[in-house]
């Protein structure tokens, strides 16, 4: 049986979701017989022009230069999956979509911005190239990526989540946040993979994997509100790491407008 | 495994500080024990050692989408109407491996998972979740296939339940029928006064297990007190459905616009479904372990407010909240006449409690049946 082939590349993005698979790295070296990494920077693998069977895209596309590369990355890849938040939707770096002007941001933040080739918008790859399977979260959990590979190296799509965070919550266990502590989750309106953890350990979740299946912004707001969040921290809360996503924009910019 | 109502039962009194007795009793026939503990800011079931743990001076808050605890400084353990969770997930487990597949070669072998069944007794149960206990048999249990894994909890469990002498703002029992007194699967009931319990059997093992205690009868001084606590629970209660079986109701407003109201407030989050104690559905999925070599088919807890609910192959038949929560609704409160011979609501409360906006199944039920229903 042939070796599935693997790349994993790097766009505009912190490095946190490759960690992710760094962080099972004996696991996934055990799947030596089966997978093949041909690209795979920092584990020291660098081909990055090669064609392989599945490739994981890290980041957002967030330069000139990313345009280009993901286009052709995308001619290499049979399979291309995207993970985590920057890739998937944008990331935090998106917020600059929000603005007038996104390059703005660089001459307040850079002492030489000339220097900086940016665009004036971060997008999700999906914006510039098809893509076959997006796994969420700002990292991607661990699991679900190594899941994946093993899904993916026979042949099936992985199992991917959409319900809310709600379900998971429900499933181990976890009390309420919001119910019983007052606490701001944004568990209802984001979609499950994570494994709760954050309501786990008894905080709000903050939405890091992006919106659910089925998104009642509104609803949400208008709980936040009750709870005694202004308009500015309940848009603060959609248009955060997954801003770019579109629910999610549309509820911020409503809670932001209405203030 | 309940009394039969014209055999006469012997109440007797167990005294707060003898409970560890019952417990002990319980564990020295095989039973790990289960009980309310305070966890995380709410009342849970949880395993326990010694009555110590249980919630000891606790009264609980609930309102639409709000519980809080406070601490009343008192000794009594169970003058609280319920927490999140009735007993589901101890039968009904959130996620279980049904069974393991794996290569021998070119061939595929398939493997029943073990069931963990020992035996579990629960000291605390009420009522509305002892009449949803009933129902869950009839689903996982009646059939021509019983589920294994249920059977073999079910089968081990030892019920020590408590009659309800609190009610919550958000308990309907009364309007069900299915409280504030449990009727009939138990083994043993108690109702709890100022310096303990007034016990009674509602089995053989749990007259043994009151037997072996020695204790005093109750006397009509203390029957009368229960009972009268037990009825004062039950007329505290403000909160109910408008009739018992709405399904002819609710089938001829499925156009009622208050669907398409409730759509708007209601965040589809399946909060509802997951801690009522009746619901059961579930999904069922593959994940590949060990490089690919094995696989393991599991089911965990689904909601009708899912979108892989309604999804039939290549058609979602309910593509919006407006139906989904319809969907909830009209099932559980008619389409269950027809499934099980009675609502599958049992008035617990826990779907007002726990939904993160706090929608109530009474209002919205009220208003699309219209509250002249019988």
């Amino acid at each position: 049986m042939a070796r599935l082939r693997v790349s994993v590349h790097k766009f505009s993005s912190c490095d946190g979701c490759q960690l992710a698979l760094l962080n099972r790295v004996e696991e996934v070296m055990r799947l030596a017989d089966r997978v093949a990494f041909v690209h795979f920077a920092e584990l020291g693998y660098v081909n990055p022009d090669a064609p392989v069977d599945v490739a994981f895209v890290e980041g957002s596309v967030s330069t000139p230069e990313e345009v280009m590369r993901i286009r052709e990355l995308r001619k290499n890849a049979r399979t291309l999956v995207t993970i985590g938040a920057c890739a998937t939707a944008g990331g935090i770096q998106a917020l600059r979509n929000l603005q007038a002007d996104g390059r703005a941001w660089v001459a307040a933040l850079y002492p030489s911005p000339e220097h900086v080739s940016l665009l004036g918008t971060s997008h999700a790859i999906s914006r510039y190239v098809a893509v076959d399977l997006e796994l969420w979260g700002c990292p991607v959990d661990s699991r679900q990526v190594f899941s994946a590979i093993q899904a993916l190296a026979l042949g099936v799509m992985p199992i991917n989540p959409r319900d809310s965070v709600c379900m998971a919550c429900k499933r181990e266990g976890n009390v309420c946040v919001l119910v019983a502590h007052g606490a701001p989750c944004m568990g209802p309106v984001t979609r499950s993979g994570c494994g709760a953890l954050c309501p786990r350990f008894g905080r709000a979740c903050y939405a890091c994997y992006g919106p659910s299946e089925q998104v009642n912004g509104l609803a949400l707001t208008q709980r936040l509100a009750s709870l005694g969040l202004d308009p500015d921290a309940i848009a603060r809360r959609f248009l955060s790491i997954n801003n770019a996503a579109g629910p999610f924009t549309e509820a911020g910019l409503r809670a932001r407008a209405s203030q | 495994m309940s009394r039969q109502p014209d055999v006469p039962s012997s109440m007797v009194f167990l005294p707060h500080e003898g409970l560890s007795g019952l417990l002990d009793h319980l564990r020295s026939e095989g039973y790990r024990c289960l009980g309310p503990v305070v966890r995380d800011g709410a009342i849970q079931m949880e395993p326990v050692a010694h009555p110590d743990a249980f919630p000891i001076g606790f009264r609980d808050r609930q309102e639409k989408g709000t519980y809080a605890l406070e601490d009343a400084g008192d000794a009594r353990m169970f003058a609280f109407a319920n927490g999140p969770q009735g007993l589901k997930p101890w039968l009904f487990s959130p996620r279980e491996t049904l069974w393991h597949v794996a290569r021998r070669g070119t061939a595929l072998a398939f493997e029943p998972a073990e069931i963990d069944a020992a035996p579990l007794a629960v000291i605390g149960i009420r009522s509305c979740d002892l009449a949803a206990i009933a129902i869950q048999d009839r689903h996982f249990l009646g059939g021509a296939r019983p589920d294994p894994a249920y059977a073999a909890r079910r089968g081990g469990l030892f019920v020590v339940a408590v009659n309800c002498t609190h009610a919550g703002p958000t308990c309907f029992c009364v309007s069900t029928g299915d409280g504030p007194a449990a009727r009939a699967g138990f083994d043993v009931a108690l109702t709890e006064l100022e310096d303990g319990f007034v016990a009674a059997a509602g089995s053989e093992r749990g007259e043994r297990a009151l037997a072996g205690l020695g204790l005093a009868p109750a006397g009509g001084a203390r029957e009368a007190a229960a009972h009268e606590r037990v009825a004062a629970a039950g007329s505290a209660q403000t909160r109910s459905l408008p009739g018992r079986d709405l399904q002819a109701a609710l089938l001829a407003n499925l156009l009622h616009p208050r669907w398409e109201a409730v759509a708007g407030r209601c965040l589809s989050c399946g909060n509802c479904t997951l801690v009522c104690p009746t619901c059961f559905c579930h999904c069922e999925r593959e994940e590949v372990s060990s490089g690919g070599a094995s696989a393991e088919h599991y089911r965990e807890w689904d909601s009708c407010f899912s979108e892989g609910h309604a999804f039939i192959h290549g058609l979602q038949v309910r593509p919006d909240i407006r139906s989904r929560y319809r969907q909830w609704l009209t099932h559980k409160l008619g389409g269950w006449h027809d499934q099980f011979g009675r609502s599958g609501c049992v008035g617990c409360g826990r779907c007002i409690t726990w939904c993160p906006v706090g929608i109530d199944i009474t209002e919205e039920a009220a208003a699309v049946c219209g509250a002249a229903t019988p």
